[in-house]
């Protein structure tokens, strides 16, 4: 039965589970969205922001972090153990850079992140870290890349992805609506998958944009340009018979 | 070499990699810098030069990674310090730095750290023996809030003192400014502090005056000095 292979991870059940790892990733289906979308020549990154308690400072809720100058990341699931990850993955694009004097390429550090995360599944008395990444950045040659990572350590490259809560509804509308056509369809694309799930407004979401050799984080006003344009097309399609 | 003026630091290295009598390199850039305005001026052992620059680079860019903050020169400064105090009785570094830094709030700074964790944070500052030579010129020259011409004449009146006085011939200088828009590098130039010289040419004597407070004239110096000697 279940109960009797779910107490130490390090156990696989007779069918073949590992249900330590399985229910992280159910923490993470519980985790606010983030969207990630790869251009051509840009990578967005679009998270729900959670609504700030009216005695809350929103500055310290920021979910779209730097790893490097050249490295954005935003993450589903548990806060606490997103900020342990993201601080060993920062220690190792340094790491990296002072023993090799470059910066690292995006699958290096995803398979870094990937390899921590394993390492928790396959050790003792330790738990999987509750947490999925969206790992966005451009390598050395100038190549944009949007990788994900998972509790069970594993990692794939992805043109557009979504995880965290109804993400299933966004995969499904970025598979509908892919585009890279230009920077402006990239963003207005990653805004429109948020929306499909978020509640509408500039102040519900957080978006950050990359480009080779700049990071930016929009800001409300940039963001409610975006979400103007998104609504002003679907109204246009409900325009259309 | 490190000279605080008005609204910048500069710093000056020679270029020379060498060992013993033997030249290696003679365009080594020997000022790391550490983020658009901070800037670090090491003299010492090749290896542990690079070796500890680097770490230091590296680990102040992970903590503004991490924390968003921007460090003031002091806090490199201070960071850099205890790093070398703490490997002082373990695995010493044999290097003599020069921090050199612009802030919005503090303004241009320098600060003097040698290999054994001192620190000091002064308005010029020399490493090496050839400091025995350029401290005294400092020292007579110097005046707080220095122009960049003013603050480079003084520069090259040290570089030419070395020439004269010291048995190293240290003639390749990087020169690097730091101010409110950034670090960039300075080209001396061929053209020496000018002293009051008598030049003979085809029967034409032409007094070439002294030019070093009076930077507006090196250019008609310079116009001089190709004309006649070509």
């Amino acid at each position: 039965s279940m109960s009797r292979y779910d107490r130490a991870i390090t156990v696989f059940s007779p069918d073949g589970h590992l249900f330590q790892v399985e229910y992280a990733l159910e923490a993470v289906k519980r985790g606010t969205t983030a969207v990630g979308v790869r251009g051509k020549d840009v990578l967005v990154l679009g998270v729900e922001k959670r609504a700030a308690a009216k005695l809350q400072d929103p500055r310290t809720m920021r979910k779209i972090v730097k790893l490097d100058d050249h490295i954005c990341l935003a993450f589903s699931g548990l806060s606490a153990d997103a900020r342990v990850l993201i601080n060993k993955a920062r220690v190792e694009c340094q790491s990296y850079r002072l023993n090799v004097e470059d910066k690292s390429s995006l699958e290096y550090i995803t398979r870094y992140i990937a390899g921590v995360q394993q390492k928790y599944t396959q050790s003792g008395g330790v738990r999987p870290f509750g947490i999925s990444m969206l790992v966005v950045g451009f390598d050395a040659d100038g190549t944009p890349n949007l990788y994900q990572t998972d509790p069970a350590g594993t990692y794939y490259a992805w043109k557009a992805h979504a995880i965290g809560r109804n993400s299933k509804t966004v995969l499904e509308f970025l598979e509908k609506h892919y585009t890279d056509e230009s920077n402006e369809e990239s963003i207005k694309l990653a805004v429109k998958a948020l929306l499909e799930v978020v509640e509408s407004g500039s102040k519900n979401i957080e978006v950050a944009v990359l480009t080779r050799g700049n990071v930016e984080f929009l800001d409300d006003e940039q963001i409610e340009k975006y979400v103007q344009m998104v609504e002003d097309e679907k109204a246009e399609e409900k325009k259309e018979p | 070499m490190g000279i605080v003026g008005d609204g910048f630091t500069l710093l000056a290295a020679d270029s020379i990699a060498a060992r013993s009598i033997m030249v290696f390199k003679n365009d080594e850039d020997k000022i790391y810098e550490i983020d658009q305005h901070k800037a670090l001026a090491a003299a010492g052992d090749v290896g542990d030069r690079n070796h500890f620059c680097e770490y230091v680079i590296k680990n102040i860019h992970l903590y503004q990674l991490r924390t968003d903050i921007s460090l003031s020169t002091h806090a490199v400064a201070k960071w850099t310090r205890n790093q070398m105090a703490q490997s002082l009785r373990k695995h010493p570094y044999q290097v003599n730095l020069l921090i050199g830094g612009w802030d919005k709030n503090a303004g241009p700074e320098l600060y003097f750290m040698d290999y054994l964790g001192s620190m000091h944070k002064l308005p010029f500052g020399v490493h090496g023996h050839g400091s025995n030579f350029t401290l005294s010129i400092m020292d007579k020259e110097y005046k707080p809030g220095m122009s960049l011409d003013e603050a480079i004449g003084l520069l090259k009146k040290c570089i030419k003192e070395l020439g004269v006085r010291f048995l190293i011939n240290y003639q390749n200088w990087i020169v690097k400014v730091i101010d409110a828009d950034g670090t960039r590098v300075i080209n001396l130039g061929d053209d020496e502090p000018a002293t009051v010289e008598e030049e003979h040419h085809c029967g034409l004597t032409l007094l070439v005056s002294r030019a070093q407070n009076e930077s507006w004239l090196l250019p008609l110096n310079r116009w001089l000095r190709k004309t006649i000697l070509a």
